[in-house]
């Protein structure tokens, strides 16, 4: 399929928790803000569903990587906010290193195979 | 749905938190509804907005971890995990099947059609063979034949017989006979001639069925000289009483006889021994009739065993029984015991072979078709080489991958078995439609729970098994040991899985082809049999003489002479003439015949030829050769000299070397006679049907048998189009007399035609498989040989380039594709060689190792095979070296 911006494109499965990771560095968020965060950083490359975001957040909450407590949004609307917890720095260290390495091979099978 | 439009839709947030749970369903939806106002709503539009909403809702949920988990519980239970891994890989599943139309659509046509049609036959055999009958314990229900001591054929009992049998077996819970009856019902519009089944008291007895409405035979309803009853069957009481529950207890009149209706069977009721039958009536013999002695076979014998006693107990006993029979009587038998084989064993005894034999086709069909869906599926699988990669490299394990790629081939599976069950529903009405009539149960054909159980086991086989061996192929690489060394052993692996795919299918391929050609050559071999007389421009059809009318004999003889003079006073007529039997109609009518210069020492030995009442210019209507001596003519009156003609396998069998004419045989008292002096001898003629090696016949005039037969065959031959006559020639024997029903109107040439019906549909529906395994295996050579050259291009580009010529590079491929074609070829022909064996009963003057037909086959998928490699070929010839190079 064309991908070729502006034509938003989903994040690949797999690596969204990795980005939802990077992303939470900055600040505690909700999820519409992570996902506005992630559509923002890649200038509208990557389209981040909602419904794939709520369920990789649950799974990082699961894995003990990320917290959350209820604020109220600018919105004036009591949401839930994710924050990186210090087992989730450490992961983003070990998945980030994980993720370069995944993508020199990819780039070394799609070299030369 | 309600609700404004700027608001997210009321009925998918409702789902929504239906679906969430609770802990986490005020974040979420909040986050969606936050989303939707703020970012979607205001870009988009409302419409596109809400079909957002409603595509994130629904996605949700799948992606969830089972409800009522609180953040930070480990899961203990996996079934949640299992059944959300299977709704994802499904759902990957069917986007992937989306997005290749063209492989989908292949693939599901070829398991479509794989799986209907097995599913189809599948329809026809189980009822036939492995359903039991619909009676209580029908494996009980058994035949009971006499066996011939002669040529180990079975024959039907003589009343006597069935009354000595059924009086002293202890085996038998109840027994009885069984004789076809032909009646006219008369008292609506038309006339209508059905047919009936004589039977004594107990048939219903032993079948373990009940009337619907009144009640079936008891044993004073078989008492000569009292009211006649008779039973209705569904079909006629709705057809002809309009469903009246008054009927029983009413008188109708069937064939000027009045007969109280006592009962009406159950619309469900099959009456599998005789499947025609609209009534039953009660058999009413005698053991002093005439008709009840012990040599007139007629009558068919089924018994209910006891329960508790053995298959081989009851043989014992009877045998005990039968054996004192004959040997109080040892000139009425020339049989040797008796035959009892279960009911659902007889229906089926003839159909048994050309059924196995069509399953056995339809599975290689189905085998070859998911051997071209596996090597789509292997294609595809290179193709994916990437997306398996990034899976095992993000941590997925080799049985998780597996069970990503199974489910795809299920999922494949189970729509191609969907549409396969259209198919098969299609199928089933063309294979009921082809049936020759000798089919037993037709009507308990249909595709039934049994049938889509069928079905489903064969998705579930088809799925696993061809999804399983790509997918292993797919899931060896090996990513963290040199990567690229990885891929190349994949491709190997899967290059050589793929050969022998397309080895085995032109192997299936041409055992398929071998059969059809064996009974294409048996089908060529039956119709340039002489049937022994021209059928061509014959029409046929039977008349009846019956009813208050024609009461005697002497009546009707002048009814068959006005008959006979209306019908040759017909424009287009020729000529035409009356037989009691009629050449391949199904009529078998075989009669003792001794002979005078040569007595048996058993009359019961003697021979049993068939039987021919004819009226003068029978012969000449039917062209059948006079061979020597002379025909009969109208001076063969009854009370002129008795003549009888033989055909020349009568005469050469019994009088070797004599000359027939003037020779004297008796078909009534081998010492008294009287005796019929030979006359003259004709050509055999095919009774039974084309490829019978029945012949012996006996022709006597009909003026000058002991009696009259109620129903004749007249045979017109026209000058034209004999079926454009049949109207005209209805109309003349209505002038005779107009309530004679008329009924089996035919050509000569469809008699023909429809005596080898059941060869016929075998042969049908195996060049319908065979052709779709040829199509199929001649695809998968191409497909294999187009995937090699895709892959290789590279390779003959250097080639070319270190210069090798066009016609190296065509000749190498071409090789390539025929060696394929030649290891299948060989191989199929090895399997062929023992599995046609298994089509002998269908087959016809020709050997299952026929010579001919094997060379055909071999040479025919050759060529073609020949033309499926050279497109790809002529492709790989065409590679330009330097763009190759220069790619590179």
């Amino acid at each position: 399929m064309p991908a070729t911006p502006p034509v938003p494109s989903d994040v690949i499965r797999g690596t969204l928790e990795l980005l939802v990771l990077k992303t939470l560095t900055l600040e505690p968020m909700h999820g519409w803000g992570i996902s506005q965060r992630i559509q923002q950083v890649s200038s509208g490359f990557l389209e981040v569903n909602q419904g794939s975001l709520y369920p990789a957040l649950q799974r990082l909450e699961m894995k003990g990587w990320i917290g959350s407590d209820w604020r109220t949004t600018e919105n004036n609307r009591r949401a839930k906010y994710y924050r990186l917890t210090a087992q989730g720095w450490r992961a983003l260290g070990v998945e980030t290193e994980n993720w370069r390495r995944y993508v020199s091979v990819v780039d070394v099978i799609l070299a030369k195979a | 749905m309600s609700g404004r439009r700027d608001d997210p839709p009321a009925v998918a947030a409702w789902i929504l938190s239906r679906a969430l749970p609770e802990s986490e369903r005020d974040a979420f939806l909040g986050d969606l509804e936050e989303s939707f106002r703020m970012d979607i709503l205001p870009h988009r539009g409302p419409a596109a907005a809400r079909r957002w909403y409603w595509a994130q809702a629904l996605r949700a949920p799948l992606f969830l971890r089972g409800s009522g988990h609180s953040p930070r519980t480990p899961l203990t239970a996996h079934g949640d995990g299992h059944m959300l891994n299977t709704i994802n890989d499904l759902r990957f599943a069917l986007r992937l099947l989306a997005r290749n139309p063209g492989f989908t659509s292949l693939a599901l046509l070829t398991l479509a059609l794989g799986i209907g049609a097995t599913t189809a036959i599948f329809s026809a055999v189980y009822p036939i063979i492995m359903q039991p009958l619909p009676y209580p314990h029908a494996d009980r229900v058994h035949m009971i034949y006499e066996r011939e001591k002669k040529d180990g054929q079975t024959s039907y009992l003589g009343y006597s017989t069935f009354a000595d049998l059924a009086r002293d077996s202890k085996s038998f819970a109840s027994m009885a006979a069984m004789g076809q009856g032909n009646v006219t019902l008369t008292g609506g519009d038309q006339p209508v001639q059905l047919e009936t089944q004589r039977v004594s008291p107990a048939y219903f007895d032993v079948l373990g069925v009940h009337a619907a409405i009144g009640r079936t035979f008891r044993a004073e309803d078989d008492v000569q000289n009292t009211p006649r009853v008779v039973i209705l069957s569904d079909g006629l009481w709705r057809s002809r009483f309009g469903a009246d529950t008054s009927v029983v207890g009413k008188t109708i009149t069937l064939s000027d006889v009045p007969f109280i209706v006592i009962g009406v069977m159950p619309r469900g009721f099959e009456n599998v021994l005789a499947p025609g039958a609209q009534g039953w009536t009660p058999l009413r013999y005698l053991v002093t009739d005439p008709w009840g002695c012990r040599d007139c076979r007629h009558l068919r014998v089924v018994g209910r065993l006891k329960d508790g006693v053995t298959d081989a107990a009851a043989a014992r006993e009877m045998d005990v029984i039968f054996g004192r029979i004959v040997h109080d009587y040892p000139d009425k038998y020339s049989s040797i015991g008796l035959v009892m084989p279960t009911v659902q064993a007889d229906v089926s005894h003839a159909a048994r072979p050309v059924l196995f034999a069509l399953l056995g086709a339809v599975a290689l069909v189905l085998l070859i078709a998911c051997a071209n869906v596996t090597n789509l599926l292997l294609a595809r699988a290179a193709l994916r080489q990437g997306e398996l990669s990034v899976r095992a490299a993000l941590g997925a394990a080799r049985g998780r991958v597996i069970r990503q790629l199974v489910t795809e081939s299920l999922l494949l599976a189970a729509l191609g078995g969907g549409a396969g069950v259209l198919v098969a529903i299609g199928g089933v009405r063309a294979l009921v439609a082809l049936s020759p009539a000798g089919l037993p149960r037709t009507a308990a054909i249909h595709v039934n729970t049994p049938v889509l159980l069928f079905a489903l086991a064969l998705v579930a086989v088809v799925g696993i098994g061809f999804g399983l061996v790509p997918a292993l192929h797919a899931t060896r690489a090996d990513l963290h040991n040199g990567v690229k060394q990885g891929m190349r052993r994949v491709g190997g692996a899967s290059r050589i899985t793929r050969a022998s795919l397309v080895v085995s299918e032109v192997a299936l391929a041409i055992v398929l082809l071998v059969g059809s050609g064996l009974l294409l050559r048996s089908m060529a071999r039956v119709f340039a049999i002489n049937p022994g007389f021209e059928p061509a421009h014959v029409l046929t059809m039977q008349v009846n003489a019956g009813g208050a009318r024609l009461a005697n004999d002497t009546a009707v003889r002048a009814y068959y002479d006005r008959v006979l003079a209306a019908v040759r006073s017909v424009p287009g007529v020729e000529a035409a003439a009356l037989t009691n039997q009629l050449p391949m109609s199904g009529d078998y009518d075989g009669q003792g015949v001794h002979i005078e210069a040569h007595p048996a020492a058993n009359p019961a030995d003697d021979p049993s030829p068939f039987r021919y009442s004819v009226s003068p210019g029978y012969f000449e209507t039917m062209r059948i050769p006079l061979i020597r001596g002379r025909l009969i003519n109208e001076h063969d009156r009854a009370d002129s000299p008795l003549i009888a003609l033989v055909n020349e396998s009568f005469a050469k069998k019994y009088w070797p070397g004599a000359d027939p004419i003037g020779q004297r045989v008796s078909m009534m008292d081998p010492v008294k006679g009287p005796w019929l002096e030979v006359v003259g001898v004709v050509a055999d003629v095919q009774q039974l049907s084309l490829s019978s090696d029945k012949h012996d016949g006996i022709y006597a005039p009909e003026t000058q048998w002991q009696y009259a037969d109620r129903g004749m065959s007249l045979v017109v031959r026209t000058k034209g189009n004999p079926a454009a006559l049949a109207d005209a020639t209805r109309g003349a024997v209505w002038s005779v007399e107009k309530d004679q029903p008329i009924e089996r109107v035919a050509t000569a040439a469809q008699l023909v035609s429809q005596s080898e019906a059941q060869r016929r549909f075998a042969l049908v529906l195996f060049e319908v498989f065979a052709a779709a395994a040829f199509v199929l295996a001649v695809a998968g050579i191409y497909g294999v040989l187009a995937g090699t050259v895709t892959e290789r291009l590279r390779e003959i580009g250097v080639r070319a380039a270190l210069g090798a010529s066009r016609g190296d590079i065509l000749a190498m491929i071409v090789r390539q594709g025929l060696g394929l074609t030649a290891v299948g070829a060989g191989i199929g022909i090895v399997a062929a060689l023992g599995l046609s064996r298994l089509l002998t009963s269908l087959l016809f003057g020709v050997s299952a190792l026929d010579p001919a037909t094997y060379i055909a086959v071999t040479a025919v998928l050759g060529v073609v095979a020949l033309g499926a490699c050279l497109v790809p070929a002529l492709r790989a010839a065409r590679v330009d070296p330097i763009a190759t190079l220069r790619a590179e």
